[in-house]
């Protein structure tokens, strides 16, 4: 009988069964930021404790750090606080970090893979639950509590209960206009936000196997807004392609015998899922999210649900929601107007992302009431879109053009909402407060459609931009 | 290594916390502006604080700002608490306001393992017992709850309610290996001998 990729990398990394019945799993690739590693090496410290591997450790700074000013000291004495921490312990315990004096500075989940140190097979944690972005390689990766952060330094292991897989089909191709982004808010909405508890994602099928590697991790890194603690795409001749070349990607004949190793990985055709789930991808439309989790979106093209239409179990929740939203029951999602426009996130920061919101802005003008941010995920990926002119083509459309940083995906850093402002960002999380105020307000929706709101002042359908696009051409 | 009692949670009991809401993320338990900071110390003084103004500001009242619920220490939730974010700061927070047992429909694994982690036990009941508990909280908040592990029920008012965890969770629990630093540490050389045995540790 086949097995899944799941199955294979968790044997491979299988410690041992501890009394528990858990797994003692070795974690291949430790990723560590500023927030929740603090307290880890203060718990490390006071045990006397040193990190076991730490080679296996890598560092950068992404959530605090401003994407305006980074002159050091920060004006905010706390973010400085904990750089400060983090540029210690770090020397300390001889982890090397991606500081923000380095080019290779970013958001941890896009340098990992622009590094070369997301690798097909690894298991992979770091302290941040988007860390399910890095399974579009074919890693196992999940996201861990301070604790947990504590633990794999001091062992380089974790205990873990056994997950199930559920393998998610996406058939057919995704029409223009519709990206990665839709399709995994389209899953979350269809399985839920619990739906995934116990579970990890195989995402496959006609339409994933056709993404990009951006566009790959895109989807396994909301894997998580479906409760999937992990997701993954099984590895093949585009992962190797990105991988290949990469500062810490194996060179030469070892990228040969790795390669083969990588693809001895994938599912086999035979291996038996706990649960299989299809999906049309040319049934996909641009999506948006009209409430406070990720799960609860519409269609562009649809009204908002009325909590009358829903299972008893979910009434309240809609209810809270459009609440919250002072959104109505029934009213179409477009022509909603908007105050503020955020492309960037772990999600959609990536050099794809930007290109195709510049495709959009290109010659157009940001609506007077919109404050519209254009945030890279990394260092490198700025450097790249400059080079193309991207930042140019925002900057005269009238978006700011920032530093690498998670920025107004969370109420960390200078960049966040005021007050009961609307936001069109293509970040992950539409959670009450999640972008700084505890009133504002977030449509989750892809970085095209992002782009096209600024311009209208208001939630459009993106289809109809990249129509006229094509009839002008 | 010589067990540390201190650490065995089995017996929670004491007032309740009924906390009504499906999905309730992280973010909500424990604004991102709090992580803000390099100690887990006074979390508890931020935990809900934006849900809590917000109800304040309309006249009404969170239960974590209720008098009645004040010095509580079993938390009942409903479904997919603590979903979201990794932070490790909001079973931190929940745990320095007083709370040392969470009952609910269902939890995030996060927040589970991170509450794990910590000796703050999650347990699931059935959605109608959930109802019931809460009501029964809401009409006497002064009810004292007893959580009690090994035998996995909750007893209150002379009432009685299956509560479930998994045999890891328990077990880790009740023997005191919740903080499990030690145990991952315990047989290293295998440790090693897996590390050895990965192409990609080893350069391919």
């Amino acid at each position: 009988m086949g097995q899944t990729l799941l199955q294979k990398v968790w044997d491979h990394h299988a410690v041992r069964k501890l009394p528990s019945g858990q797994t003692q799993l070795f974690v291949g690739l430790h990723l560590i930021h500023e927030v929740t590693s603090p307290q880890a090496f203060d718990m490390l410290r006071a045990r006397g404790g040193k990190v076991a591997f730490p080679e296996r450790t890598f560092a950068t700074v992404d959530h605090i750090v401003p994407t305006l000013d980074q002159r050091r000291p920060f004006l905010d004495v706390l973010a400085e606080e904990m750089m400060t921490a983090i540029e210690k312990n770090c020397r300390e315990f001889g982890i090397p970090l991606y500081g923000l004096d380095s080019a290779d500075q970013g958001i941890v989940h896009v340098i990992g893979p622009e590094l070369g140190l997301t690798q097909p097979g690894m298991t992979i944690a770091c302290g941040d639950s988007h860390t399910s972005t890095h399974g579009a390689f074919g890693a196992i990766a999940f996201g861990i509590g301070t604790s947990h952060v504590r633990d794999v330094l001091a062992s380089q292991c974790l205990a873990m209960d056994p997950l199930k897989v559920r393998r998610i089909t996406v058939n057919g191709a995704l029409r223009p206009g519709v990206y990665a982004k839709d399709v995994i808010l389209e899953i979350i909405r269809r399985l839920g936000v619990k739906g995934g508890a116990g579970y990890a994602y195989e995402y496959g099928g006609e339409a994933i196997d056709r993404m990009t590697m951006d566009e790959r991790m895109t989807i396994c890194n909301m894997s998580i807004e479906g409760a999937a603690r992990a997701g993954y795409v099984n590895p093949d001749k585009t992962t190797f392609a990105y991988v290949e070349g990469r500062t810490f990607a194996p060179k030469g004949d070892a990228f040969s015998r790795a390669r083969s190793w990588w693809a001895s990985l994938a599912s086999d055709a035979d291996a038996v899922y706990d649960e299989v789930v299809l999906l049309d991808g040319n049934a996909i439309e641009p999506t948006v999210t009209w409430g406070i989790n990720p799960g609860q979106s519409v269609g562009i093209s649809e009204n908002l649900p009325s909590p009358d239409d829903m299972p008893d179990a979910d009434k309240s929740s809609v209810a809270e929601a459009l609440e919250f939203m002072s959104f109505r029951s029934g009213m179409p999602i477009a022509g909603t107007k908007i105050d503020v426009a955020f492309i960037g996130s772990c999600t959609n920061s990536r050099l794809s992302d930007l290109r195709e919101a510049a495709r959009i802005v290109k010659g157009q003008r940001v609506a007077p009431h919109v404050k519209a941010l254009a945030v890279p995920g990394s260092q490198s990926v700025r450097r790249a879109a400059e080079q193309e002119g991207l930042d140019k083509v925002f900057m005269q459309a009238g978006f700011e053009w920032r530093g690498a940083g998670c920025s107004m995906c969370l109420g960390m850093n200078p960049d966040q909402l005021q007050g009961r402002q609307i936001c069109a960002s293509s970040s992950n999380r539409n959670f009450k407060g999640r972008q700084g105020s505890p009133t504002g307000r977030t449509l989750l929706m892809s970085p095209a459609m992002v782009a096209a709101a600024a311009i209208a002042g208001e939630v459009v359908d993106v289809r109809r931009i990249i129509q006229r696009e094509e009839v002008h051409a | 290594m010589a067990a540390d009692t201190s650490r065995y949670v089995e017996k929670i009991a004491g007032r309740g916390l009924p906390l009504r809401g499906q999905d309730i993320d992280t973010d909500r338990i424990l604004p991102a502006r709090y992580l803000k900071c390099v100690t887990f110390e006074d979390l508890e003084t931020h935990v809900f604080e934006d849900d809590r103004q917000q109800l304040e500001a309309r006249g009404a009242i969170h239960p974590f700002s209720n008098p009645a619920y004040q010095g509580a220490k079993v938390l009942i939730v409903n479904r997919n608490f603590g979903c979201g974010s990794s932070r490790e700061h909001a079973p931190q927070g929940i745990q320095r306001w007083g709370v040392s047992a969470v009952l609910g429909e269902s939890f995030s694994e996060i927040f589970f393992g991170n509450s794990l982690a910590l000796g703050m036990p999650c347990l699931t009941l059935s959605a109608e017992d959930i109802e019931r508990l809460m009501q029964a909280v809401e009409a006497n908040p002064r009810a004292e709850l007893a959580v009690d592990l090994s035998s996995q029920r909750v007893d209150v008012d002379g009432k009685r309610y299956r509560a479930t965890l998994p045999e890891g969770a328990r077990d880790a629990l009740m023997n005191g290996s919740w903080d499990a630093t030690g145990l991952l540490l315990d047989r290293f050389d295998e440790v090693r001998k897996v590390a050895a045995s990965l192409p990609y540790v080893q350069g391919f």
